[in-house]
């Protein structure tokens, strides 16, 4: 037995610099990984393009567009990750006429990876959403809805790891306190846990625990307030370890991401493209050996 | 066997190097806001997905449910405007019949807010887009127990805003300064000693338009009722619209 173990030792040591010589190997010849990070937010049941005579928005938007702009992207970079940040629901009679069905099999289309929950999410109620699930073939990412004495208990996912090249892209997901916003009789025992404290928390675990590369959140808490109210501002500043928000909520329209820098002096990102799906947003991450940025230092274009 | 275990131990130091993690860091960022405009061809596979819900649904909101006989915007009153009128009207028509078979009451007066009124009527045929476009919101009729005294808040409120918010059930008259000078509901001045079953949305109930005389009502009864969908009932019950512009809210 003693003996069998140890041959296993030498051999797990042996494999190890094999594979480790191999892609040590590999990365020498100027090796960069590329992260397309594709986002929308607050598309409020759009499917058609608005209208020539639109007021505000004539012949913007449109879901049959959008995937085709999703499918150029990801033809000329598979490592693509596809997002949204909530508020899927709600808007045209699309969503009146039934109930988010078509906006769930749309996104499922277009391949989307993962979504967090807007409060809009909640307009049909709890039972609406859960209703919907079916046909939606993407993750829901919430951290701070606890939803265990609901009928969505399990169906959300706290965090998700996605690998893509290699690269470890961790997401979390944030949402905004629903009492006062929505009522009650919709959310019913849905519990909103501090989006601080979760925040710190998912981050850490994902960038420590599950060794990320990238740590992004998904949030709907709204780009920033006059009030002491949460945001991903606030978020931004008070916390660690991530690299990118994708927002939502307030409908703010960013022709470029914000940069603010966290608690440990690093920078983050924060991004939103108003709502509606008159934009996508788009986000490239260049990855490369660390020997290499050191001299360098991160380069951000946006 | 031994291809096993050989699998094995490829296995566990794929394990351990993804432990370790990457040794690969973000060098550079760059980021793009697309728009998506007419210069974005649209994906035919989507297209044809989506056109038969678009059909069905075009076909519901287009299909005629009244007659409007003429032209309505809500600016085109002093105080009362008919289409803010007939929004009126239609909660007392439509959840009158629904309070009353709960509650053996009967709603008093109505009040909605004149930024709820999300666009005109045009002349011609009327169909559940119109009703949409009216009112696109989720708001559910609420009615409100209130007191006199409330009612009094409310008028107090209505000559602050000078606005021709939407009321029926009650008969306000104001001086050229906006001071209500008679308010009647059910033909009598309102009474201190009275309480008043006021219908609303459960939007202006929970403080929109700082209708704070709404928050807390001696009684709040749910009507279970959406206003659009009470708007498009209506709509299928009558054949012409016949809501003027008429004296409940007036200055003289």
């Amino acid at each position: 037995m003693k003996r069998r173990n140890f041959i296993q030792q030498t051999s797990a040591a042996t494999a190890f610099i094999g594979i480790g010589g191999l892609s040590s190997l590999s990365f020498k010849t100027d090796y960069k990984k590329h992260i397309t990070i594709l986002h929308t937010n607050d598309v409020h049941s759009h499917i058609e393009p608005f209208g020539p005579d639109d007021s505000r928005n004539p012949n913007m938007g449109g879901v049959a567009r959008r995937a085709t702009l999703i499918q150029k992207i990801k033809n000329e970079n598979p490592n693509t990750l596809l997002l949204d940040a909530g508020d899927i629901f709600q808007g045209t009679p699309y969503f009146n006429f039934y109930g988010g069905e078509l906006e769930f099999k749309l996104m499922s289309k277009m391949k989307y990876d993962a979504s967090t929950i807007g409060n809009h999410d909640f307009d049909n109620g709890i039972d609406g959403l859960y209703a919907q699930l079916p046909h939606a073939k993407f993750n829901f990412i919430s951290s701070n809805y606890d939803f265990s004495n609901t009928i969505m208990d399990g169906q959300t996912r706290k965090h998700k790891v996605f690998t893509k090249d290699g690269v470890k892209i961790g997401v979390f997901g944030l949402g905004i306190e629903l009492q006062g916003l929505v009522n009650q009789n919709l959310y019913k025992e849905t519990k909103y846990l501090d989006p601080l404290e979760i925040a710190q928390d998912m981050s850490r675990i994902l960038k420590e625990e599950k060794n990320c590369d990238l740590v992004i959140c998904l949030s709907h808490l709204g780009y920033e307030y006059r009030s002491d109210k949460i945001s991903d501002i606030k978020l931004a500043k008070a916390t660690e370890n991530i690299d990118l928000i994708i927002g939502g909520h307030t409908h703010t329209f960013l022709d470029k991401p914000t940069i603010e820098t966290n608690k440990a002096g690093k920078k983050v990102l924060i991004n939103q493209v108003g709502c509606y799906g008159l934009y996508l947003g788009r986000i490239d991450f260049y990855l490369d050996n660390k020997n290499n940025i050191e001299a360098n230092g991160l380069k951000i274009e946006v | 066997m031994k291809t096993f275990r050989l699998s094995f131990y490829l296995l566990l130091s794929v394990f351990i190097l993804s432990c370790k993690g990457n040794s690969v860091e973000t060098a550079e960022i760059k980021s793009q806001r697309i728009a998506i405009d007419e210069n974005i061809e649209a994906d035919p596979e989507i297209e044809e997905f989506v056109a038969p819900y678009k059909e069905h649904l075009n076909k519901t909101l287009d299909s005629t449910l009244a007659y409007n006989p003429k032209d309505m915007v809500k600016s085109d009153g002093d105080l009362n405007t008919a289409i803010g009128n007939l929004m009126a009207d239609i909660v007392i028509a439509q959840a009158n019949p629904i309070f009353k078979s709960r509650t053996g009451n009967e709603i008093d007066m109505v009040l909605l807010n004149h930024g709820g009124i999300r666009s005109g009527l045009n002349k011609g045929n009327i169909s559940s887009r119109s009703a949409y476009a009216l009112m696109p919101f989720e708001n559910e009729i609420v009615v409100t127990e209130l007191s006199g005294e409330k009612i009094n808040e409310m008028l107090s409120y209505l000559e602050e805003a000078k606005t021709a918010h939407p009321v029926s059930g009650i008969q306000i008259e104001m001086d050229q300064d906006y001071k209500v000078t008679s308010a009647k509901i059910n033909g009598e001045e309102v009474d201190e000693d009275k309480n008043y079953f006021v219908a609303t949305s459960d939007y202006l109930q929970q403080g929109g338009d700082n209708m704070s005389f709404f928050k807390d009502p001696i009684a709040l009864y749910k009507v279970d009722y959406k206003l659009r969908n009470a708007i498009i009932d209506y709509f299928k019950k009558v054949d012409t619209l016949k809501v003027e512009k008429d004296n409940r809210f007036i200055r003289k």
